[in-house]
């Protein structure tokens, strides 16, 4: 008859990431003036994987977001409450550089937006403002690292000294992409990177973010909750402000534990 | 549970389950009428059973194409993802249990007047058993029960004793009187198709029961696997 072994098994886990973790977000507030837009956030991010974070517009997505690199120390009414650790230092430690930090922390947005530049100086940027090449043979090495890396090298090769802005909007993106890798950063943050781009352009984004987490640590923002299940390999599920649910992407996409998980991602409300 | 932002996608899904519903249904009257068509040896209804098995089919082709039009479209997530996996194996595994049936039909054509009275009721009652289980399964599954699904899946054992019971019976025909050995393998395919379908009926609430918690049911070999790596561990 029946054993005593229990019959049931937890869904087995195709990805586990027990990489180590990179940052390490404690009991995150965020207020704009006295409105409260994240609440008693904590969340550990792990290296070399891609956490996605999703929701309904306005939970407070990229708010979070913006905490990694402390853009909002930018907002004048922002204020954040709570400790980040990355790599076990505290990145709103007032000893530490908030120049720094951004090199360290790279961000591409949802709009593709290069400087009025030429491809080259687009990506060279970053690498001059940190003091990053030794010379100009270095530079062109860098560049050439970067651009192969954000999967651009073989499209911009012959037009190097062509302005920024002529690309298609994926190449674009890619360049953005391409401009943040340049300056060796150990965390790249997109904020809807693909929204302003058709599926093709998207895919190839998708393909590139995919080769990028070998690398680097990679948080991204997307309102497609198909996009978050085929790149990433953590999902945070935030509403109204709070983290209500964060595991593995297969978890969640397939048996999420909470309740308002499950009826966001089935799109039974939004 | 909570209706779909896009109604369509809700009513899909409906239309999904009530398929499988009547795939389900139509499967329980064929167990019960091939049963019968062997205990009162009508030839008649064994042939009506045949032909339902061709509707059968039919809806589960129906079932695996709505299946697939909502992977497609909808790109379903979390239960719903669960739910329409576990249509198109609970369409797969209601198409066997009808080639099952069928299979009982056809059988009960070549029985001859032989059969005992004792082999009857054994047929009669197993025939019962596995309509009653597939019963059980469908109502799990139309209430998304894990518990009665899993309580579906425990008995499974009851219809394998019966089997076996049976079985042994035959045997000790076949050992008294080995002319008859014709019209006892008859009887012998008969239970052992019966016995399969019980089993099916197992599958079946195995899939409710992920459908409901995610969770997939371990068969008894995983069990021991499971039992003898944590042993050899420590
Ligand atoms: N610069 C800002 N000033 C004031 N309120 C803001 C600012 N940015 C965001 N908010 C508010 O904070 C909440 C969260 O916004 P946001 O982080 O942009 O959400 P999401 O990225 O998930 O759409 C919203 O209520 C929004 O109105
Ligand atoms: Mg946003």
């Amino acid at each position: 008859m029946a054993s005593a072994t229990p019959l049931i098994t937890p869904v087995v886990r195709a990805e586990r990431t027990d990489n180590p973790i990179k940052i390490d977000c404690r009991n995150i507030n965020v207020f704009y003036a006295d409105n409260q837009a994240i609440h008693d956030i904590s969340l550990l991010i792990p290296d070399r994987a891609v956490t996605a974070f999703i929701g309904p517009s306005g939970c407070g997505k990229s708010t979070f977001l913006r905490c990694l690199n402390r853009m909002n120390d930018t907002i004048d009414i922002a204020r954040v409450d709570g400790k980040i650790m990355m790599d076990g230092a505290d990145i709103n430690d007032p000893a530490i550089d908030p120049v720094l930090l951004r090199s360290r922390v790279g961000m591409v947005f949802q709009k593709p937006n290069p400087f009025p530049k030429s491809i080259y100086d687009n990506v060279a940027y970053g690498a001059r403002i940190h003091g990053l090449a030794s010379g100009k043979s270095d530079l062109d090495r860098i560049i050439e690292k970067s651009l192969h890396r954000a999967g651009l090298w073989e499209e911009v090769k012959d037009r190097l000294a062509a302005p920024g802005t002529s690309l298609s909007g994926g190449q674009q993106q890619r360049l953005c992409i391409a401009r943040a890798i340049a300056v060796n950063p150990e965390v790249i943050l997109m904020d809807e990177p693909c929204s302003a781009l058709d599926p093709i352009a998207t895919a190839r984004i998708e393909e590139l973010i995919d080769e990028l987490r070998e690398r680097y640590c990679i948080v991204m923002v997307t309102h497609s909750m198909q996009q978050a299940a085929r790149v990433s390999q953590r999902t945070a599920f935030f509403h109204l402000g709070k983290l209500i649910e964060v595991g593995d992407t297969e978890t969640i996409f397939t048996n999420p534990t909470n309740q308002r998980t499950q009826d966001y991602i089935t799109g039974r409300f939004g | 549970m909570q209706q779909h932002i896009v109604s369509a996608f809700t009513d899909e899904l409906d239309q999904l389950s009530a398929t499988l519903l009547r795939m389900g249904g139509m499967a329980e009257a064929m167990i019960r009428d091939a049963c019968k068509a062997v205990v009162k040896g009508d030839t008649e209804l064994a042939k009506t059973v045949i032909r339902r098995d061709a509707e059968l089919d039919k809806l589960e082709s129906e079932c695996e194409r709505g299946a697939v039009r909502v992977l497609a479209l909808r790109q379903p997530m979390a239960s719903d993802l669960r739910m329409v996996i576990g249509a198109i194996k609970l369409a797969g595994t209601i198409e066997r249990i009808g080639d099952l049936a069928k299979n009982v039909a056809r059988r009960s054509i070549k029985l001859d007047d032989s059969a005992t009275k004792a082999s009857m009721r054994g047929v009669k009652t197993m025939g019962k058993a596995v309509s009653r289980q597939l019963k059980s399964a469908l109502d799990a599954y139309g209430r998304r029960d894990a518990r009665a699904a899993l309580e579906v899946i425990r008995q499974d054992d009851d219809i394998d004793s019966h089997y076996n019971a049976l079985l042994r019976l035959m045997l000790s025909y076949v050992a008294e009187d080995p002319e008859q050995i014709d019209s006892r393998a008859n009887v012998l395919f008969i239970v052992k198709n019966l016995e399969r379908i019980g089993d099916h009926c197992a599958n079946i609430a195995k899939v409710v029961h992920y459908i409901a918690t995610g969770k997939q049911v371990l068969s008894e070999a995983e069990i021991a696997l499971l039992a003898s790596n944590a042993s050899s561990e420590d």
